[in-house]
């Protein structure tokens, strides 16, 4: 497209955007954000500046590792429960129900003050290589964040496995390509193609889900404006930066899915 | 084992009592979010411009934000808000009842999601029904409860079904501001005993008894709101 072409393009996408009640609304947005800014307190920001950073990063961090671990162990829940024999299907299904079906905090605390009240007990587990991982709150948040992911992907790949219309692995067959190769080529990148949609809606809900590790005292952003309000006594700046802080991160996440999305063929199966 | 008993040595009474407040909350919550939800719908769908702005910017930021963050700060907010307000209007302070809180806060995000899936579900009814009613003469009031709302359920209920079972276990997430509920209950329960794992798995077992018996009943309000209507199966 030549760039006269798309300076129209904008133009008229501006004009869509901006009508007469809209400039209005973004004027009072604007004085609500001044009057935030002027009349609440802001002095706190430069001392807690660099913990805020570690905080996101932390965050963040906990996302990518939590998503990319549990979608990984969301393909064998949802082709075992898809197409599996019995064996397979029946314990992945038992899995995703108790996942699904309990609270994400009352499994962190679960693993955290159960399972971590229990390995003490035990001194081969205090004298293996695992223990200083294991004295950590980290790991606990990211098990079970994981576990929670995989819960709820897993229900999501076994539609999308089952999705994919049979003529496709019967086609492959015939081609002669053994099961590890459907597998590889035609199955699981047709059943990806169809959950790319939910992926997105649920990396956010995982995103929003992130803050719960707080409570069992890793320092994610969550902890960190909690500390601020410790130490301050303010209530609500530090809340309103943290919810404005989120509101960037999804933004950012629902783009970038979206630019991923764009580039696969929208006609499929 | 008889740590759980519901009598005074055991805790198990203490965690019945917290899966009744959790079911309260999610009860309340979910009527006042589906409230909050229709108003919204409507709002979007038949709404003036500022009406669906103000609903989208609501929607979205009510989604993209973690319950968490949403429920401290409505929390606070809204203890705040209703405490100036008294106090300017020259009345006394009030305490405000975590249970009323706990259900403004989560009615308000449950009535974000709730908008969404009763606009989708009044979008999928066809056109030609809510035509028919408007040419029948009929006044807003009764086109909703005879047309719009019987039509739209079949659509919404298991989105709505969906939004239930979040609201159950969202309640786990008013454990941190203090108020008392099942999660509550079990950390204070396994707290004091030291027997920190039974005490979560109990816990554990009472949600999933809650989402298998709310998921038996769903099933039933599902097939009798598509009483009438081709079964999917012989659709295809």
């Amino acid at each position: 497209m030549s760039a006269e072409a798309s300076a129209i393009n904008m133009a008229a996408r501006a004009s869509i955007w901006l009508k007469p009640h809209r400039i209005v609304l973004i004027l009072i947005a604007l004085a609500l954000v001044l009057c935030a800014a002027f009349f609440m307190r802001w002095d706190w920001l430069p001392q807690y500046w660099e913990m805020g950073l570690m905080g996101i990063w932390r965050a963040l961090w906990i996302l990518a590792v939590t998503c990319a671990l549990g979608f990984a162990l969301a393909v064998p829940l949802g082709l075992a429960q898809a197409g599996g024999p019995i064996w397979f299907s029946a314990p992945a299904k038992v899995f995703c129900t108790i996942i699904r079906g309990t609270p994400l905090l009352l499994q962190l605390w679960l693993l955290y003050y159960g399972l971590g009240s229990i390995f003490p007990q035990y001194p081969w587990i205090r004298e293996s290589w695992l223990w200083p991982y294991l004295r950590q709150a980290w790991p606990y948040g990211v098990v079970a964040l994981t576990l929670s992911f995989a819960g709820y992907e897993g229900e999501v790949m076994r539609g999308a496995f089952a999705g994919v219309p049979r003529g496709q692995l019967e086609a492959a067959r015939a081609f002669g390509m053994s099961r590890w190769k459907i597998f590889r080529r035609i199955w699981l990148p047709q059943a990806f193609y169809r959950a790319l949609p939910t992926l997105t809606g649920e990396t956010v809900l995982q995103l929003k889900s992130t803050p719960l590790v707080a409570t069992i005292s890793v320092i994610d952003i969550f902890a960190v404006s909690s500390k601020v309000r410790q130490d301050t006594y303010l209530t609500y700046e530090p809340l309103l930066l943290l919810a404005l802080i989120y509101m960037t991160i999804t933004g950012i996440l629902v783009f970038a899915f979206s630019r991923i999305e764009a580039r696969i063929p929208v006609k499929i199966g | 084992m008889e740590l759980l008993s519901p009598v005074a040595p055991g805790w198990g009474g203490t965690l019945l009592v917290g899966l009744l407040h959790s079911i309260e909350i999610a009860i309340g919550a979910t009527c006042l979010g589906l409230m909050i939800g229709t108003a919204g719908a409507f709002g979007k769908l038949y709404g003036g411009p500022v009406t669906r702005d103000l609903l989208a910017i609501y929607t979205t930021v009510v989604r993209a934000v973690p319950e968490l963050v949403l429920i401290l700060l409505l929390y606070y907010a809204g203890t705040d808000l209703i405490n100036q307000v008294l106090t300017a209007m020259g009345y006394q302070r009030v305490d405000i009842s975590g249970l009323a809180a706990g259900i403004f806060v989560l009615g308000f995000v449950q009535g974000a999601y709730s908008t969404e899936v009763i606009r989708g579900a009044i979008l999928a009814i066809p056109q030609g029904q809510i035509e028919a009613a408007r040419a029948y003469g009929m006044s807003p009031g009764l086109m909703l409860r005879r047309v719009t709302v019987p039509a739209m359920l079949p659509f919404a209920l298991p989105g709505l079904a969906n939004l239930w079972l979040i609201a159950t276990k969202d309640t786990a997430l008013l454990a941190v501001v203090g108020f008392f509920e099942l999660t509550l209950a079990t950390r204070q329960a396994a707290g004091v005993t030291k027997a920190y794992l039974i005490f979560y798995l109990a816990a554990g077992a009472l949600y999933l008894a809650l989402s298998l018996f709310s998921n038996l009943v769903i099933g039933r309000v599902e097939a009798w709101s598509r009483r009438g209507m081709p079964s999917v199966k012989e659709a295809r």
